[in-house]
């Protein structure tokens, strides 16, 4: 916010140059870090299903999303469940990049990576935390995976868990598809979701 | 095809770093010079991350940071001076105008001011801020605060001769937001 008021005053100082910005920005990084205030943590990666939004936590990776969801919205919705104290600060992601990186590489099955469930309770958390069980390159319906975590009835809720889940790709919500073969919905969109499931069979 | 979910709250820290920064750097060069605006900065920044999940969602932001990096300024002040053995209070000027005043390029021109008018040319000129939300970060009256910005704007053309405001009818009033 400058005023117009003095503009020749404005134009006579040196410039902040995006350099200098970014110096300051690195360090801001590192001293809310060292201070115990960077309550999430992001970087964008890309990906061949588009660029990932990648947010971890001190407990873990906590959200994962798709272009199409706009990662903007989801910064935002960050900010008003888990706080607002966010910043671009990529080398918390390290780790889950290079998974990520090797996983659409065809070079990994399984994440080993800390994973924070707080953006979902309930019976959701329970049937996202069985999806990491259903093999690489396998799928199962929404039904078996309701019968797996004990409610057959619940395979719509089951539906829901997986639609709604806030780590993509890392937890396995690809795997769960519709009894007669339907694809059923996800968060990046029909075509991701074919593509996840035709690298896993591919590799 | 996605689900939007209107959210109603502030925005992540990272925009106001993105839409503040360059501001907030410039009031720092300006209070502090470019040797301590750095460290100022930052530590505008790291205490406004802290204290940012408390500020009401309806603040002035810009004010905000801006009476942070204020009070952030004076500590470094101060720390200096104590460094500064043989000084025995705050000097005033902590750029002296050199001889040949020619050479002084702005950002000197500025460092050099008192330090009242300084803050009021920073606050207002270059953070925006009304001359009464000026008042409210320096302490006295918003009529203080103008005549400091006035009087510091005036010294600037004194010893800076480059700098020609191009209506300077208008020096004096305040700004609309």
């Amino acid at each position: 916010m400058i005023t117009n008021d003095e503009p020749d005053l404005i134009a006579a100082l040196p410039p902040v140059t995006g350099t200098e910005l970014a110096a300051l920005h690195d360090r801001l990084v590192r001293d809310a870090g060292a201070a115990g205030l960077l309550d999430v943590a992001y970087r964008t990666l890309d990906t061949p299903v588009g660029p990932l939004l990648l947010a971890a936590t001190e407990d873990g990776l906590v959200r994962v999303a798709f272009a199409v969801e706009g990662h903007d919205r989801v910064l935002e919705s960050l900010a008003a469940r888990v706080s607002p104290r966010i910043l671009r600060a990529p080398g918390r992601l390290d780790e889950a990049a290079r998974e990520i990186d090797e996983y659409f590489a065809g070079r990994r099955r399984r994440f080993d990576l800390p994973l924070d469930y707080r953006l979902s309770a309930g019976f959701r958390r329970t049937v996202l935390s069985h999806l990491p069980a259903i093999g690489y390159g396998h799928t199962v319906s929404y039904a078996a995976v309701a019968s797996d975590v004990g409610s057959p009835r619940a395979f719509r809720a089951v539906g829901t868990a997986c639609a709604t889940n806030p780590l993509p790709v890392v937890v396995p919500c690809h795997r769960v598809v519709k009894s007669g073969g339907d694809l059923g919905n996800y968060r990046g969109g029909p075509q991701a979701k074919r593509f996840l499931i035709d690298l896993e069979a591919a590799a | 095809m996605t689900t939007v979910t209107t959210v109603t709250g502030k925005p992540p820290f990272e925009a106001v770093v993105a839409r503040h920064g360059a501001t907030v750097l410039r009031v720092c060069r300006a209070v502090l010079g470019p040797a301590d605006a750095d460290d100022a900065w930052s530590e505008t920044f790291l205490a406004a991350l802290a204290a940012y999940p408390r500020l009401p969602g309806d603040a002035n932001v810009e004010a905000w940071l801006v009476t942070i990096a204020h009070r952030k300024a004076i500590d470094i002040t101060r720390a200096a001076a104590r460094r500064a053995v043989p000084v025995a209070a705050v000097p005033d000027r902590p750029a002296a105008a050199r001889a040949d005043g020619r050479d002084l390029d702005l950002a000197d021109a500025l460092a050099a001011l008192p330090r009242r008018q300084r803050e009021a040319v920073a606050y207002h000129y270059l953070a925006g801020l009304p001359y009464a939300e000026v008042a409210a970060v320096t302490g006295g009256s918003t009529d203080a605060a103008r005549r400091a910005a006035a009087d510091g704007i005036a010294r600037l053309r004194k010893t800076y001769p480059a700098f020609v405001s191009p209506d300077p009818e208008e020096d004096h009033d305040d700004h609309q937001r």
